[in-house]
């Protein structure tokens, strides 16, 4: 472990045309993938997208239906899961209930028949925080102990790449933000590669250097967390990495970079290099809700307004949440933080506003 | 407790609370008079006569006549040592059939499981004896069995093996030791399956994935797993095994007499009731030892 923290990261995975079916279901639809060496990926998606599957495809647990497996050059989709240099952190920890932590940690490197083992295991229990417990066994521990010893078990091989699947699933919030920190800060000092399944957006967000998000089997987008948040390229991204509010809006003009649209009579502005160019019919802007800004009616500073009644308006502390409905009956979110401006209230008309910097079009689905 | 409950009374409390303390023994009771009247009192019974001296038509009378354990072993230890070895050897193939039979019903099987449960207990609609005796049928000398172990010359081994001593199959060690796994064998596939049922089959998962090839899953991870189902499968086994009299007088000779055959004909026939009591003690404390050594090198309550 502590030769980990200089050693050379090598774990690049690349996906070939991944598939995976199960009788007449298809869990895993064509996937092409390339993790660059060192890096923090997270795999987003909603249950049942087929996340764990690719997860256990790449593990050897599962054999892929079609497609290839590259660790490095190296073409591993015909091994066995013995044979790869993969560790996996199960979302149920699966720890070995009839051996204590100190031999659940080394069972890995006793295959490997490394000399040291204990050596080791203990070094990577300390890097957990739970070199106390070594004698005792997984039932005697608590639920984060107990995904503590699945990480180090699975981070003491040093393995070219390492699967989370879930890991953080079954606790609490306070540990779970914990924990992500921790994962974060180990993932840097190993430097080995991580691909780390979850379905908690925020989670994705604040660990990964790249997020996929991924969808009934298929990866939808890709890209560094901020730029899938500002520019997701389909509505499902846009939900589904927080609340976004869509407009439905044709072309009226093109001037440059700016382009004209307009939204139920209204006329918009937004770049141009913000439409899709090969879907041009179906067209949606969206804006997250905390882009939006209540501004006065009379303003002439913003060139994108609409104008609406607060239907409700809850307050956090941090920020306050208003629905507001436009003429044409839908209620658009908009949130303004408790920075000191005047806050609305219900009933009342108000002008919201944005920069057309901070809009995204997205084509039909 | 230290909640106190309005309208209840202290005194109506501590009665519930005696009733508590009772209710284990109440609920023991039946089991305690069942074992005291069908093995306590036999056991001091047993225990007496076999110190008792005298014959049947002159009645026996109890003279501490601790002699007849010595002369019994002595007469008996060829017998005695041969049914630990016979149930031995037929508690170590109930394992090896009983095991792979046994994870496969439990994770192969699929909706065949019951149907497979099923078969596995159906020998047990038939009676014990007739069972034993169909084991004659199997291996009558001009029976396919036979044939085919003469035919490929495993008789051959088998003889090298001192388990027949000509080309028959019938009336040998073989024959005994057959009949006895084949008896008990439900016995080892039951518990067996029970545990390896439970067994979670993510741990082989994660055992791959810290790569332990096939066999060492097995070794470090079902195995001593599914130890608790082994322990209770081989006890299950051997016991009535090393006591068993049947499969030695239908299937055996007179070089493959068990102690349970003895044990029966000096009841029964010789009407030698201390030889036979004190043969009955012995064979009861060696078992009771030898399962005591197993189940503590088995290590059983280190297991969840
Ligand atoms: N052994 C199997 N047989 C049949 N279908 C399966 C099998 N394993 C998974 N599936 C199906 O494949 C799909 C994807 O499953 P997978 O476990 O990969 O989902 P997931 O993205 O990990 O979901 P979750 O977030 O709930 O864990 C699911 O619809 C599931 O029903
Ligand atoms: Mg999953």
């Amino acid at each position: 472990m502590v030769e980990g923290a200089t050693r050379k990261a090598t774990g690049e995975l690349r996906l070939v045309e991944l598939f995976r079916e199960y009788d007449d279901f298809v869990a895993v639809n064509g996937i092409d993938l390339d993790v660059p060496p060192g890096s923090f990926f997270a795999l987003l998606g909603p249950s049942g997208c087929g996340k764990t599957t690719t997860l256990r495809m790449i593990a050897g647990l599962e054999e892929p239906t079609s497609g290839r497996i590259f660790l490095g050059t190296d073409d591993i989709t015909n091994t066995r899961a013995h044979q790869r240099r993969v560790n996996t952190v199960f979302q149920s920890y699966a720890l070995f209930p009839h051996l204590n932590i100190i031999d659940n940690v080394g069972f890995g490197l006793r295959q490997l028949k490394v000399a040291n083992w204990k050596t080791k295991a203990m070094e990577a229990l300390e890097l957990v925080k739970l070199a106390d417990r070594a004698k005792q066994k997984p039932r005697q521990l608590s639920g984060g102990m107990q995904q503590r010893v699945a990480l180090a078990r699975a981070i003491v091989n040093e393995p070219e790449i390492l699967l989370l699947d879930e890991p953080l699933g079954a606790l609490d919030l306070k540990l779970r933000r914990e924990m992500q920190i921790e994962l974060k800060r180990i993932q840097q000092e190993v430097g080995i590669t991580f691909i780390h399944v979850t379905h908690d957006q925020e989670e994705a967000m604040t660990m990964a250097d790249t997020v996929a998000v991924m969808r009934a089997g298929r990866i939808e987008q890709l890209g560094e967390p901020a730029a899938l948040y500002d520019k997701p390229a389909t509505a499902f991204v846009a939900n589904f990495l927080g609340q976004s509010n869509l407009l439905p809006i044709e072309v009226t003009a093109v001037a440059g970079d700016r382009t004209t649209v307009a939204s139920h009579g209204t006329s918009l502005v937004v770049e141009s290099g913000a439409i899709p160019t090969e879907a041009p019919d179906g067209l949606r802007l969206g804006i997250r809700p905390e882009k939006l800004r209540l501004v006065s009616a009379n303003d002439s500073v913003w060139t994108n307004k609409l104008s609406g009644e607060v239907t409700d308006a809850s307050f956090n502390g941090v920020s306050t949440t208003y629905l507001v409905r436009m003429p044409w009956g839908q209620e658009l979110t908009v949130t303004q933080p408790n920075d000191g401006t005047a806050r609305a209230t219900l009933g009342e008309q108000v002008t919201i506003a944005w920069d057309p910097h901070h809009a995204f079009v997205i084509g039909a689905d | 407790m230290a909640l106190v409950v309005p309208g209840v009374r202290p005194v109506k409390r501590r009665a519930v609370r005696r009733w508590g303390t009772f209710t284990p023994l109440i609920l023991l009771a039946p089991a305690m008079l069942w074992l005291t009247v069908f093995f306590v009192v036999p056991t001091f019974s047993l225990a007496s006569q076999s110190l008792q001296t005298g014959d049947i038509d002159n009645g026996f009378v109890l003279t501490w006549h601790f002699q007849t354990y010595a002369e019994a072993l002595g007469r008996y230890w060829p017998q005695f040592l041969r049914s630990l070895i016979y149930a031995g050897s037929a508690t170590v193939i109930t394992l090896l059939v009983g095991y792979p039979l046994a994870w496969f019903i439990a994770h192969r099987s699929g909706r065949f499981k019951t149907m497979l449960l099923v078969l596995v207990i159906a020998p047990f609609f038939t009676n014990f004896l007739i069972r034993t005796l169909a084991w004659q049928i199997i291996l009558t000398d001009t029976g396919p069995v036979t044939g085919f172990f003469r035919a490929t010359g495993l008789i051959h081994v088998l003889q090298w093996l001192g388990l027949v001593t000509s080309d028959a199959l019938l009336y040998s060690p073989f024959a005994v030791i057959s009949g006895l796994a084949y008896n008990f064998l439900p016995f080892m596939v039951l518990p067996l399956y029970t545990s390896l049922e439970r067994l979670d089959l993510r741990y082989l998962d994660a055992a791959g994935d810290l790569y332990a090839n096939g066999w060492n899953t097995f070794w470090k991870v079902i195995w001593p797993l599914s130890l608790p189902g082994v322990v209770s499968g081989t006890l299950l086994t051997f016991i009535p095994a090393a006591g068993d009299y049947i499969n030695s007088k239908l299937l055996g000779n007179t070089q493959t007499v068990m102690i349970g055959q003895v044990i029966d004909a000096q009841f029964l026939r010789v009407l030698d009731y201390p030889t036979a009591a004190a043969l009955s003690f012995i064979l009861m404390a060696t078992i009771i030892v030898m399962v005591g050594l197993y189940v503590r090198a088995a290590g059983t309550e280190e297991l969840v």
